[in-house]
């Protein structure tokens, strides 16, 4: 039977003291006080859904090679794109081979263990690259806000090298209307808080676990760990009573660290799980949203070569303060701001140019010298060493799985960047190449010559005049 | 390497107008301002003039494309006229249209023409780079301005050679000091002060660790030139200005994609300057210059200058820095009428305003800030960026 063969995770970097929303939006909603506690994570300005799956992705190809991905499985209730492959353009940003099988998982919060179970009841021997990941809005001083965290979870299926395989699963749906958005809508609308908690969390989550044990033959007391969505601020803590967990069986679930990170967040959890279990533990993972999915996993003897990248455990680890309220609302695009006339232009992109040079833009695949061996980027008919200068001997060599040094670099305060200074620099990639990119998820302090940085995708503008967010790539300092 | 235009070509006479922020004049009153003080300057006629080239930069909030809008703001008589266009450095690009076409023969006289309006955008600084380079560039290139691209040479520098960032921003800003100095001087200036060392350190950071007044003004003005045979030079005036090199090199943007620039230079001024000369057979420019106007846009692009023509050794510019070496006492003064820095750099003017100064240096005429004795004067103009740009060099003597 399959099982997962390795993951990924990726947490944004900054993080917003759930206190500094409080002290900004108490005044109006004083009943968020007792959820001022701890912190979430937020995407940079220049991340969404997208490029933060594609992020969980390469964190999961840090171990195994995409020649092996048949399908790239890709869930959010967050996508960019309503028309215009999303899985697609992640797909690319991977790297990934234009004949992989692609699909969008949307809808519902269940959408990432629906799109993990798709990958583990296709075809034998597929393997299966699941992204997952969501920012969800809240509107100003509601408990969404202060509940809701931005990150992604990646989560390869297959046969061989299983480190979890999969017992069972069991899945229910209901036209439960708790949370909602229509086309158009920012922001998340809600029904009453205990109306959704007892109606809903508390019956769907323990009926979807009742039936994966039943089909497993399994009590609850069989389980090394359960993983659940939560809810509330209190409301995972209350399930476990419900389901009669011991506290060992209780997989944190990371609100004071990240937030709910919707679809993402049963697998982000299931991967925190994955890291601290022991070869034979049974993990169960069980989402919620318009109903809700419970797998069970049992965990082979290979996990124990992926525990040691503690892959969890470096992403909530790499953060920086967000300071302001008024800065999150403003990455969050909740505040209009004077741009001033050079933030005002946004000049158009042509389409026809982007699909032509899609290799660079997206794969950020360049090119190297089958006469002299040089990497290069852009790709050029004419070798870039002037000592080579061969004409037309160029290969397709990727530059996004390759770390650097930072050969120089600055903070302009006269570019216009929505977080200000705009950082950029001239990267020298180990093994060849050079190239300048702007620079991301890092303050200037932390810049010098020499510093090592990786490559990250993201948007570098969106023109919503013309539906068009422009993704590419930037450095950031190398993050393990 | 070939023969060169040597000897072969005179300046008989210039014009420029004031610089600055102009809200009350277009570019063709400012190209036509230029023009009148250059043809009264070499007594001539305008129907005396074969052909005609015009330097301008950013067109797109500027006069346009092409060259008409020369022809039509000084009315030429259906002469052939070229519009270049090699950013900062296009009006010595102008300029060599003008000298290349005299030398060949196919005119006797030739004018260039540069101006520049920058301020009808709206915004300070110069007008967002983002399709500068075309649309497929805009998808790679880096949110980048020119301050930021040169903050990157000077971060660089700095670290290379051991500069704390309080020694290297105090370097540079001597640089400033001085250029502003100079400029103080000059009535057709655009920042016609001085300033100090200490208010430079401490002005806003633009571009870390460039500040405010590390950065040249953002100026509008034009300025000319009329060329003509050097056989026939002394025929206009008896102190014509005779070529002695001219020079552009184009990076091949090697310098940020290849692993082998250091980073602390601009490669494509070093080799320029080496072929300027050779051109004007100077074997020792640190002796032989009497003055240089360079492309200081930024004050670190001044320093690094010094090095890459090879009047300072590698990593020494400090030195002669502190020694008013390029003081408009010292042994060669660099932007004795203020350079970028102070007079102001309406880009498609600039590079024959730096000839206008070596051509008045070189005849005497600067007044307070006359250099004493000078005999040859180099000019430099970078348009780009450190890691890939256009550079344009001449050198001019009064004798041949």
């Amino acid at each position: 039977m399959k099982g997962i063969i390795d993951y990924g995770v990726y947490l944004p970097y900054y993080r917003l003291k759930r206190e500094t929303i409080f002290r900004a939006m108490g005044w109006f909603n004083p009943a968020t006080a007792g959820m001022a506690k701890g912190e979430k994570t937020i995407a940079n300005y220049d991340e969404d859904s997208l490029t933060m799956a594609v992020a969980a992705g390469i964190d999961c190809l840090t171990n195994m090679k995409r020649e092996r991905i048949d399908a790239l499985h890709l869930a959010s209730t967050t996508l960019p794109y309503k028309e215009r492959g999303n899985a697609s353009i992640a797909g690319a940003a991977l790297n990934l081979s234009p004949h992989t099988r692609t699909a969008d998982f949307t809808g519902c919060l269940k959408s990432g263990t629906t799109a993990l179970i798709s990958a583990l009841t296709a075809l034998e021997g597929e393997t299966t690259l699941v992204c997952v990941s969501d920012s969800r809005l809240g509107k100003a001083g509601g408990a969404q806000e202060q509940l809701f965290g931005d990150g992604g979870a990646a989560v390869a299926v297959g046969n061989e090298g299983v480190i979890a395989r999969l017992m069972g699963h069991y899945s229910v749906s209901y036209d439960f209307p708790d949370q909602r958005r229509m086309d158009g809508d920012r922001y998340v609308r809600g029904w009453e808080e205990r109306w959704i908690r007892d109606a809903g969390y508390f019956k769907m989550i323990p009926d979807a676990i009742q039936g994966v044990l039943n089909q497993c033959g399994l009590g609850i007391n069989d389980l090394a760990k359960v993983v659940y969505a939560p809810l509330g601020m209190k409301d995972h803590m209350a399930m476990a009573k419900r389901l009669g967990l011991k506290s060992q069986q209780i997989q944190p679930a990371l609100m004071d660290s990240v937030g709910n990170t919707g679809s993402a967040h049963p697998l982000l959890m299931l991967i925190g799980a994955l890291e601290t279990s022991r070869p034979g533990d049974k993990i169960l993972a069980v989402s919620f949203g318009s109903g809700s999915d419970a797998l069970l996993f049992e965990v082979t003897d290979e996990i124990t070569a992926f525990q040691s990248k503690n892959k969890l455990n470096t992403n909530l680890e790499y953060k920086g303060e967000l300071e302001n309220y008024t800065q999150y609302l403003s990455f969050k695009g909740m505040l209009p701001k004077e741009l001033g006339i050079r933030g005002e232009e946004v000049a158009p992109t042509s389409l026809s140019l982007y699909w032509r040079e899609q290799n660079a833009v997206l794969r950020l695949v360049g090119a190297r010298c089958k006469a002299c061996g040089t990497p290069q980027f852009p790709k050029d008919p004419v070798c870039i060493n002037p000592e080579c200068d061969a004409l037309d001997q160029m290969e397709d060599y990727p530059f996004s799985d390759k770390t650097g040094m930072l050969f120089t670099y600055t903070a302009d305060h006269l570019a216009y960047s929505e977080d200000p200074p705009a950082l950029y620099g001239i990267v020298d990639f180990e093994g060849g190449g050079r190239y300048w990119f702007d620079i991301t998820d890092c303050r200037l302090e932390s810049l010098k010559v020499g510093k090592p940085v990786q490559m990250t995708f993201r948007r570098r503008y969106l023109d919503q005049g013309r539906s068009v967010a422009g993704y590419f790539w930037k450095a950031m300092p190398f993050k393990g | 390497m070939a023969e060169g235009i040597r000897n072969k070509v005179a300046i008989i006479g210039m014009g420029c107008t004031r610089f600055g922020e102009h809200w009350d004049r277009s570019a063709e009153s400012l190209a036509a301002e230029a023009f009148e003080e250059a043809i009264g300057d070499a007594g001539i006629d305008k129907k005396d003039i074969h052909a005609a080239w015009l330097s301008t930069c950013f067109d797109e909030g500027n006069v346009g494309k092409s060259a008409i809008p020369l022809a039509a703001a000084l009315k030429l008589p259906y002469i052939p006229v070229t519009r270049v266009e090699n950013l900062c450095a296009s009006g010595t690009d102008a300029v060599r249209g003008a000298c290349y076409a005299v030398a060949s023969g196919a005119c006797d006289v030739a004018l260039a023409v540069g101006v520049e309006k920058l301020k009808d955008i709206g915004y300070g600084g110069l007008p967002d780079f983002s399709q500068l380079r075309g649309i497929y560039n805009r998808q790679i290139f880096p949110n980048q301005t020119a301050p930021g691209q040169f903050a990157m040479l000077a971060n660089k520098y700095f670290n290379r050679y051991g500069l704390s960032r309080e020694e290297g921003k105090r370097t540079i800003a001597k640089i400033s000091a001085k250029s502003h100095a100079n400029g103080a001087m000059n009535p057709k200036a655009h920042l016609r002060r001085e300033v100090d060392v200490d208010t430079i350190m401490n002005a806003p950071m633009i571009a870390d660790p460039l500040g405010l007044f590390d950065c040249c003004g953002v100026t509008e003005g034009a300025a000319a030139a009329i060329v003509v045979r050097a056989d026939r030079a002394r025929d206009f005036r008896p102190d014509p200005l005779y070529v002695k090199a001219l020079q552009i090199a184009v990076s091949p943007e090697e310098e940020f994609r290849f692993q082998q620039w250091d980073g602390t230079h601009v490669e494509t001024t070093y080799r320029c300057g080496q072929r300027a000369y050779q051109e004007a057979g100077i074997k020792a420019p640190r002796e032989e210059l009497s003055m240089m106007e360079v492309h200081d846009c930024f004050s670190i692009t001044e320093l690094v200058t010094y090095e890459d023509l090879q009047i300072s050794p590698r990593g020494q510019a400090k030195q002669d820095i502190d020694e008013g070496f390029f003081d408009l006492n010292g042994k060669i003064p660099c932007q004795s009428d203020g350079g970028l820095k102070s007079f102001g750099h309406p880009i498609g003017a600039s590079g024959i305003r730096m000839i206008y100064e070596v051509y008045n240096q070189l005849q005497g005429k600067c007044g307070d800030r006359q250099i004493k004795d000078p005999r040859l004067g180099l000019t430099h103009n970078l348009g780009g960026f450190p890691a890939n740009c256009v550079i344009g060099m001449t050198i001019w003597g009064n004798e041949l």
